[in-house]
């Protein structure tokens, strides 16, 4: 077996602790990722699950428990530029034209000039966005501003990508053409995915795994495999199978939020 | 194409009406040349146009006109000490039409010249201080914390009242007087307005940055600047008119004769209204016109920002 990508081991993190307002965001949390895992993380609002992805990313800090990632420490992992992070905002930088905002952490990371253009044009024709080069933030569609936040967190080949409700924030038919095309980025590139979510059917037809969570404290409360074949296309959304593993997840969901009460 | 002369036809159709109407109400009222001079009395200050009739039938006006209709029984003998100072002689509609500077353009112009250099100046020393300040508050949160509660004090008292500790600290007719008063009014809506810029930083773009592992100068460059420059150029705006305010009224207080200030000070005293009103409508001008540098060079800056978009 290889090394897992991520190592989770008795994860705690409390936001407030000693203050009257202390929150319990995450509990005994135990996790392992493999390379090329498509992970999603879904649960109710306030479970911690955005928490979670923000500490493998070394965004925030932990309480207690060990985070290893690629075999380090999420700190040194995050100088060693292993993530690439997509938000529910694209968050595109407003004075930089979609090539520029793809360089960026090109840039950042001092690639030459042709390594930068180079990358920058097979990123940009990745996500089917090279006509729009010159283009300003803000003359794109959000679909299109959110494909060219992941053409940016993919520009330098990091060996995760961080993305937190990314497509939350679009329309239903955007969103379904950007899954697909999502999952035919992840199988080109070989890169572990951990995306959060709190959309099943979008959770059930990207992951190869989804973790389910609950709340106050957030933790893991359901581990589930999703043994669905690849390639996924639109036919699979009508497939048996995946109605029934939309119903596991919806009832391991459930569960959860039952478990609380 | 259409739209923008439609754009700029508008208001200067106003300017016309407004000055006609100006020029009608003193002429009819007989309001006191010392209340309110008529337009075209303050445009002769600059140039004259001297037009000769080929009839008598018109009646003579007065030679301190913008236009001067000359009948042909008015002998240009007396006239020939005005006409020596023409710039160009041409005729329309069979008529001769001299045209002479105005007695007041070369002291106004002179006296322009030297207030904007005093304006500029201010604007140069005032702007790069409050940046520069600023980048050093943003830089170190304590700076911040220690000088902006009297950064925003200062910048809600009248700072013109330092003028004359100004004139009195580098002399009268130093420029540089007039130029630290610039620079003191400036400084602050300048640095409050930068310090806003590089701090009001969207949480998600610095996320974005820390996970690539930016330094703090690329963050700087980056991210914290660009995102400023809207913020700057509202100050830039804010700078260019208080420039113009602080050259003029400093000069108020005293300075050399070639000053706008004192220029309009002094003819004023002597009751020389209509050449005190064209030094203000030139200093008027300035103002607008450094204004407008400001928005082009915002254009050319921040082609991408909100307010271009159409």
């Amino acid at each position: 077996m290889q090394n897992p990508v991520v190592s989770i081991q008795n994860l705690n993190k409390t936001f407030g602790e000693g203050t009257a307002n202390q929150v319990h965001a995450l509990k005994d949390i135990n996790l392992v990722i493999q390379p090329n895992e498509f992970i999603s993380l879904i649960g109710p609002s306030g479970c911690g699950k955005s928490t979670l992805l923000r500490v493998i990313g070394d965004l925030t800090g932990i309480t207690s428990g060990q985070v290893l990632i690629n075999n380090k420490s999420a700190h040194q992992a995050r100088l060693d530029r292993d993530y690439g992070m997509v938000f529910q905002a694209a968050t595109l930088y407003d004075w930089r034209t979609v090539a520029k905002n793809v360089q960026l952490p090109l840039e950042l990371m001092n690639y030459s000039k042709e390594k930068k253009e180079g990358r920058t044009r097979e990123m940009l024709a990745l996500v089917e966005l090279s006509d729009f080069a010159k283009h300003f933030p803000w003359q794109l569609s959000g679909g299109m501003q959110q494909r060219v936040a992941i053409a940016r967190a993919l520009a330098f080949e990091p060996s995760i990508l961080l993305m937190d409700e990314p497509f939350g924030a679009l329309d239903e038919m955007t969103r379904e053409r950007l899954n697909l095309e999502l999952l035919n980025i992840w199988q080109k590139t070989q890169t572990t995915v951990i995306f959060v979510t709190h959309s099943i059917t979008e959770a059930v037809f990207l992951s190869t795994r989804v973790i389910v969570m609950s709340a106050r404290p957030g933790r893991i409360t359901q581990d589930i495999k999703i043994d669905l074949p690849h390639p996924r296309n639109t036919d699979t959304r009508e497939n048996v199978r995946f109605f029934e593993l939309e119903t596991e997840v919806r009832e391991a969901l459930r569960r959860s939020e039952s478990k609380r009460e | 194409m259409n739209d923008r002369v439609q754009k700029y036809l508008a208001p200067v159709l106003v300017l016309i009406v407004i000055l006609v109407l100006w020029e009608v109400w003193v002429a009819s009222f007989n309001i006191q040349k010392f209340l309110l001079p008529r337009p075209s009395v303050i445009l002769a200050n600059f140039a004259q146009f001297f037009i000769f009739e080929p009839g008598d039938t018109a009646a003579a006006t007065s030679t301190d006109q913008f236009f001067v209709f000359v009948p042909a029984n008015v002998s240009r003998d007396k006239l020939e000490p005005v006409l020596a100072g023409k710039f160009a002689d041409f005729s329309l509609f069979g008529r001769q039409i001299v045209a002479v500077k105005g007695a007041n353009l070369d002291p106004i112009l002179q006296a322009a010249f030297f207030t904007l250099r005093e304006a500029l100046g201010g604007f140069a020393l005032g702007c790069s201080t409050g940046i520069l300040i600023a980048l050093a508050t943003a830089r170190w949160t304590v700076t911040r914390e220690a000088f902006m509660p009297f950064a925003i004090a200062a910048n809600s008292t009248p700072i013109i009242a330092f003028a004359p500790i100004m004139n009195n600290w580098f002399g009268l007719d130093n420029p540089f007087s007039k130029m630290a008063i610039v620079a003191i009014m400036i400084f602050f809506p300048m640095m409050i307005n930068t310090v806003r810029g590089l701090v009001s930083v969207d949480a998600r773009s610095l996320e974005l940055m820390r996970s690539y592992a930016a330094s703090d100068f690329e963050i700087l460059f980056k991210l914290r600047i660009p995102n400023s420059l809207p913020y700057l150029f509202n100050g830039f705006k804010i700078a260019a008119a208080l420039s113009m305010i602080g050259a003029v009224v400093g000069e108020y207080f005293g300075g050399p004769r070639i000053a706008l200030g004192v220029f309009i000070t002094q003819e004023a005293a002597l009751f020389r209204f209509s050449s005190a009103w064209a030094a203000i409508i030139v200093a008027c001008i300035l103002g607008i016109a450094l204004y407008l540098v400001i928005l082009a060079a915002e254009r050319l800056a921040m082609p991408w920002h909100v307010s271009f978009r159409n």
